[in-house]
């Protein structure tokens, strides 16, 4: 067997000193005790800051693995993740993720409040800050109404909002979000991409929100990266020419929206079906 | 048409049945309790006179009882009942720190849990009072035998229900507390302690009625002060109306203890899903 040689197909990426996040060559390999599993291929691409991308691809290609890798929660086999410039070896200060599974983020023990206040008070923060940063989080989110309330005693949506709040007072400069709207009803979701449309606009964050939802990656990000089946390459890196201002109904009826819908969905299609990104096929058959 | 709670709509019937059932059942249920006791002591009391059982072996529930008020009044009674108390309450304290602080550190590391594992399961079914020997040759006739009995049988039950819940934190929690930077101590404190405070709350309920117990197997067995030792000394005095007095009186600590922890388990846990009422879904 011919060593198999690594296909080059990237995402884009910028010069050094531009890049908010990069992401470099990044490839995961599990060691279980059925073999190794590679969740992740390589991997390569860069935001820029205030950039708000969105990653989606076919089940199971990978993507939580790879925002683990570049929370620090998880260590890539090969390449590395690069923060404004520094090397991500732990989870960094200037990063917050926002998880899919709300209801098991959100510590139960603790009230709204106090569940938005724990990372600031871990931090060191000083009280009146805090209470600041802290009301002015959950009245981004709409929820400053029940701030001594429980996350069980909110609707899946509103604890969701609370997730989100905890990430907003936490003031990072990159915001991960793994397929947060997953588990909450069609309604409830569309409220919550607005909202993070708003919230992105008004921080001037970054933000890499992870989707299995087409429609959902097209309406929301500037740019879509689209993975490839696992194991896991950039199929593609799209970039969405929609008006900056959008909204539910006019947005999703725009006759663009429907064709890069369609690009993005045709390009999911392919990947399932196995289809690799031309420079990985060429580097696949060179080797 | 003779039962109104039977509606066509089911989920109003439903609704209204178990909005009613709470209301009306409780009551109920303490009566039933109540009519219990009252059939308990009832038989009790005929037993003896109806001469079932010699009256000298067991004397009706009235005596026994007016002799438990009689106790009431007694400072020697007091004194006895402060000494397994204070005895209860030490060991339990102890058992509870040294369980709690042994449990989160073997409880938070695979390997010392893999390397103490079989150590545990060797110790733990050892019952108590086959210490007794050992206790009286190391401390004699003094409160810290009682302890050490107290100790040992306690710290199991709250040991491996601590280890329990360390082992049930919950993994994207986890996660969420390492991406917001929280360290190893912080991790502790906000998400694991949280986490096993129900198991712990088992765990001490557990073990304050396994430390009454060897109170006053200790002090009955080794004769160190309190009220197993009254119970001993009213036996060999052949005053069995007052060693009766003194095994109900035992008892009713027994049930306050129970009220007690279950008050602080539903203060302690107003969060957790077998105390919280009220959730809006």
């Amino acid at each position: 067997m011919q060593p198999e040689t690594t296909p080059v197909s990237t995402g884009r990426t910028l010069p050094e000193g531009q890049a908010m996040l990069s992401v470099r060559g990044v490839k995961k390999v599990y060691h279980t005790d059925g073999g190794d599993i590679e969740a992740v291929r390589n991997l390569t691409f860069d935001l820029k800051a205030g950039e708000l991308a969105c990653l989606v691809g076919p089940s199971g290609s990978g993507k939580t693995t790879l925002l683990k890798c570049i929370s620090g929660l998880l260590a890539p086999t090969e390449g590395e993740v690069l923060l404004d410039g520094a090397r991500v070896t732990g989870p960094p200060k200037k990063m917050a993720v926002v998880f899919q599974e709300y209801g098991r983020s959100l510590f139960p023990w603790m009230r709204v409040r106090e569940n938005v206040e724990l990372p600031l008070k871990n931090a060191g923060m000083g009280k009146a800050e805090r209470d600041k940063l802290v009301d002015e989080a959950l009245e981004a989110v709409g929820l400053d109404h029940v701030p001594q309330s429980y996350p069980w005693q909110l609707s899946g949506g509103m604890q969701q909002r609370v997730a989100i709040a905890r990430a907003v007072a936490y003031q990072p400069e990159v915001l991960l979000m793994d397929e947060p709207f997953a588990a909450v009803d069609a309604q409830t979701r569309a409220d919550l991409e607005d909202l993070i449309r708003t919230v992105w606009k008004k921080l001037g964050v970054t933000v890499l929100f992870v989707t299995h939802d087409i429609d959902e990656s097209v309406y929301l990000g500037q740019r879509v990266i689209i993975l490839s089946s696992s194991p896991t390459v950039i199929q593609e890196d799209l970039e969405i020419d929609l008006p900056d201002e959008r909204d539910q109904l006019n947005t999703r009826a725009l006759p663009r929206f429907t064709e890069l819908r369609h690009h993005v969905y045709e390009q999911i299609q392919r990947a399932k079906q196995g289809h690799r990104p031309a420079a990985a096929t060429q580097a696949g058959s060179a080797s | 048409m003779s039962a109104p709670a039977v509606t066509t709509d089911g989920r109003g019937a439903a609704a209204s049945r178990s909005r009613r059932r709470p209301a009306k059942k409780r009551p109920t249920k303490q009566l039933l309790g109540l009519a219990g006791i009252l059939a308990f002591l009832l038989v009790w009391e005929l037993v003896p006179r109806v001469g079932i059982v010699e009256a000298r072996f067991l004397p009706p529930a009235s005596e026994v009882i007016a002799m438990l008020f009689n106790d009431f009044g007694l400072t020697a009674f007091w004194l006895a009942v402060g000494e397994t108390m204070l005895a209860w309450f030490l060991g339990l304290l102890m058992a509870v720190v040294l369980a709690v602080v042994l449990g989160f550190i073997i409880g938070s590391s695979s390997f010392l849990r893999k390397i103490t594992n079989s150590t545990v399961e060797f110790l733990r079914p050892i019952p108590s009072v086959a210490l007794i020997p050992l206790a009286v040759l190391l401390f004699g006739v003094k409160i810290e035998s009682s302890l050490m009995l107290i100790v040992y049988a306690s710290f199991w039950q709250v040991f491996i229900q601590v280890l329990y819940g360390v082992a049930d934190v919950d993994n994207v929690a986890m996660q969420t507390a390492k991406s917001y930077g929280l360290g190893r101590f912080a991790r502790v404190r906000y998400v694991v302690f949280p986490t096993a405070l129900p198991y712990l709350m088992t765990g001490v309920r557990l073990a304050a009625a396994v430390a009454l117990i060897l109170a006053i197997t200790a002090e009955l067995v080794i004769g160190s002060p309190g009220l197993g030792r009254e119970i001993a000394l009213a036996q060999s005095g052949g005053a069995i109306s007052g060693m009766y007095a003194l095994v109900l009186a035992t008892g009713l600590i027994g049930v306050l203890i129970n009220l007690l922890m279950r008050f602080i388990e539903r203060k302690t846990l107003s969060w957790h899903s077998s105390i919280r009422s009220e959730v809006i879904v």
